[in-house]
């Protein structure tokens, strides 16, 4: 089915049939405020090339500009959804394909807007490409397994960039996640692999590029963290790896609660963080390996590469303003600096197991 | 009266001992720029000159030019100078020389190396640190006459800015931790030139941890246009309440 050029004001259109659903010089179908704009509810459905605006608003049962219900391979491709309640909305489906689609929404205060991409509920979902700003979440993922977030961007949404629970066994590559009220969130799920992507300025004190808490059997690899308030916030996280990232101008680089643990950090390079790794207690169960910490003031006389004395990533001025934040005016001031100084030579208030051993001399070639 | 300060600076900028600060300066400044591939350490090694030896050169330097100087002061007195005019040029003449000194010192490399905000604000921070340790340097000297004891009171007036003000700080945070003490905190920062300067300038290169909670009060208060100008107007107060004081002293006192 081919739909022309034109501004279409038809209230909820329902797509109930298997049809392929194109929009040639990108109609645009107005929801007027009133209702949902497009709903899917069969499976092989293809839709592509449309403009979808202007869709109700109802706390109740949450119109949206393209809602796909209880389907399978449905493929929304390339439209343009501005000024909606929730963007892309997908429950109870499987195979689904959301590509390309630019993602728009004017959102102030977080009760009052939904989510970019919404899932829930789903199966082996691929979101692609797709650019979201202005939503509460960008991307939020429940109970959605064996999926894939490739090659997004999202900025500037009211909360999360990305909000992922209960979703086992999902990955998100290569995608940049900029500005968002508070960063990503990742919760309650195990086996996900985070590869690739970018996390950028993401400020304020509860807003982490990116935030773990509950997850276990992980991977985060070749990530970026830069100029976030704190790089990567960990509570109750067991058994990741966290390897060949970039901490780089953060305020803390990593946030490491004291119920994480087995949790590898090894081969990242910690560049220009005001603290590299904070934790809120004296219990250390996670490994630091074979990291670059340009703090690192050891030495190397065998030239390996590694230096010989380990590192203390912690300093002590961030076990205080831990417990103290107002401290935090202090900082870089002499007295600090030499508080600082004997806690590395000879470690009493921080844990002296909290080391690196095998810190690296030379950044890593990331 | 400007005769009088480009004599002082002639006369300053010709003595050894300003041209071996501005020579030390330049020597940290390069150096550390040139050693470090990471510019922003090279920034924080600069901090801490800036917060301890800047005030730590002012305040000796001008404190014994004031007491060498104390003859040519009594010459120019048997003239038909006012002696508020006679302190006022001594005054400006150690400053800008110091000042001089800091920004062909440090300043160039600073301006140089760091990103452009932050240059301008250590710059900046520089030169007032200057203007009020010198200041404080003619409290401490026209205070008393004995010369070991006028240097005696500059250096305790440093390691008091420097290190003991911050240790107090330190405690009475810890003290009274339970309390939300953090808006008291930024009116104590008040107290110690050296403390707003450094927190200033945290503003700018620690913006991220600064985003925190605590940090974006302080970034409330003095990252807004109108915290900034009150923190200069403090700055600039930190010059002129010593000095009127020295000022005073010296109308009064008998050469």
């Amino acid at each position: 089915m081919v739909v022309h050029a034109g501004h279409y004001k038809e209230g909820n259109i329902i797509i109930a049939r298997s049809i392929t659903f194109i929009g040639l010089g990108r109609p645009v179908i107005d929801g007027q405020r009133k209702s949902e704009v497009i709903s899917i509810k069969a499976p092989y459905v293809t839709m592509r090339g449309f403009k979808v605006i202007r869709s109700g608003y109802a706390t109740l049962n949450d119109p949206c500009g393209i809602k796909v219900y209880d389907s399978h391979d449905v493929t929304i491709i390339d439209n343009i959804v501005d000024d909606t309640f929730f963007g892309i909305y997908l429950q109870y489906c499987r195979k689904c394909v959301v590509k390309n689609n630019r993602i728009t929404a004017y959102g102030i205060e977080e009760q009052q807007i939904g989510n970019g991409i919404h899932c829930w509920k789903s199966d082996s979902l691929q979101i692609i490409g797709n650019t979201i700003s202005g939503h509460r979440d960008g991307i939020y993922f429940e109970f959605v397994t064996n999926s894939v977030i490739w090659r997004n961007v999202s900025t500037a949404n009211i909360r999360y960039g990305l909000h992922f629970m209960f979703s086992n066994s999902d990955a998100y590559i290569s995608n940049v996640f900029k500005n968002n009220g508070a960063g990503v969130a990742v919760m309650f799920t195990h086996k996900v692999k985070m590869f690739g992507n970018t996390f950028i300025e993401n400020w304020g004190d509860a807003a982490y590029g990116l935030m773990l808490k509950e997850i276990s059997d992980s991977y985060i690899i070749g990530n970026r963290f830069s100029r976030n308030t704190s790089g990567i916030y960990m509570e109750g996280t067991s058994r990741i790896l966290v390897e060949k990232n970039i901490f780089g101008s953060n305020g803390w680089g990593m946030k490491i609660q004291a119920n994480c643990m087995d949790n590898t950090i090894a081969g990242n390079n910690f560049i220009s963080n005001t603290f590299d790794v904070a934790t809120n207690g004296s219990l250390v169960l996670n490994t630091f390996n074979g990291n670059y910490w340009d703090k690192y003031e050891g030495y190397d006389l065998d030239k390996n590469g590694t230096g010989d004395v380990p590192y203390h990533p912690l300093s002590i001025f961030s076990v205080i303003v831990e417990k103290n934040p107002p401290a935090m005016l202090l900082f870089r001031s002499f007295m600090v600096s030499l508080l600082d100084k004997s806690e590395k030579m000879m470690p009493s208030l921080t844990p002296d197991n909290f080391i690196d051993t095998l810190p690296r001399m030379h950044a890593l070639p990331l | 009266m400007n005769r009088i300060i480009t004599y002082i600076v002639l006369n300053i900028v010709r003595s050894n001992i300003v041209v071996v600060y501005t020579l030390l300066l330049a020597a940290l400044s390069w150096g550390i720029f040139s050693v470090e591939d990471n510019t922003s350490k090279g920034i924080l090694t600069l901090l801490n000159v800036i917060l301890l030896t800047v005030p730590l050169v002012s305040l000796i330097f001008s404190t014994i030019y004031l007491y060498n100087s104390s003859e040519f002061i009594e010459l120019l007195l048997s003239q038909p100078i006012r002696r508020s005019t006679i302190w006022w040029s001594l005054f400006w003449g150690l400053t800008l020389s110091m000042q001089l000194a800091f920004l062909l010192g440090a300043g160039i490399p600073i301006y140089v190396y760091a990103p452009p905000d932050v240059g301008l604000i250590m710059i900046a921070m520089g030169l007032c640190i200057t203007a009020v340790f010198v200041s404080i340097a003619f409290l401490s000297a026209i205070l008393t006459r004995d010369k070991a004891k006028g240097i005696g009171i500059a250096i305790m007036a440093w390691l008091f800015f420097a290190l003991m003000f911050d240790g107090l700080v330190l405690f009475l945070l810890f003290q009274f931790a339970d309390y939300p003490i953090e808006k008291i905190m930024v009116g104590i920062t008040a107290l110690n030139p050296i403390d707003l300067a450094r927190v200033l300038i945290l503003l700018h290169i620690d913006v991220s941890a600064m985003m925190g909670y605590t940090g974006a009060i302080f970034k409330d208060f003095f990252g807004t246009t109108l915290g900034m100008i009150i923190a200069l107007g403090i700055l600039l107060l930190w010059v002129a309440v010593p000095y009127t004081v020295s000022l005073m002293k010296f109308n009064k006192k008998d050469l």
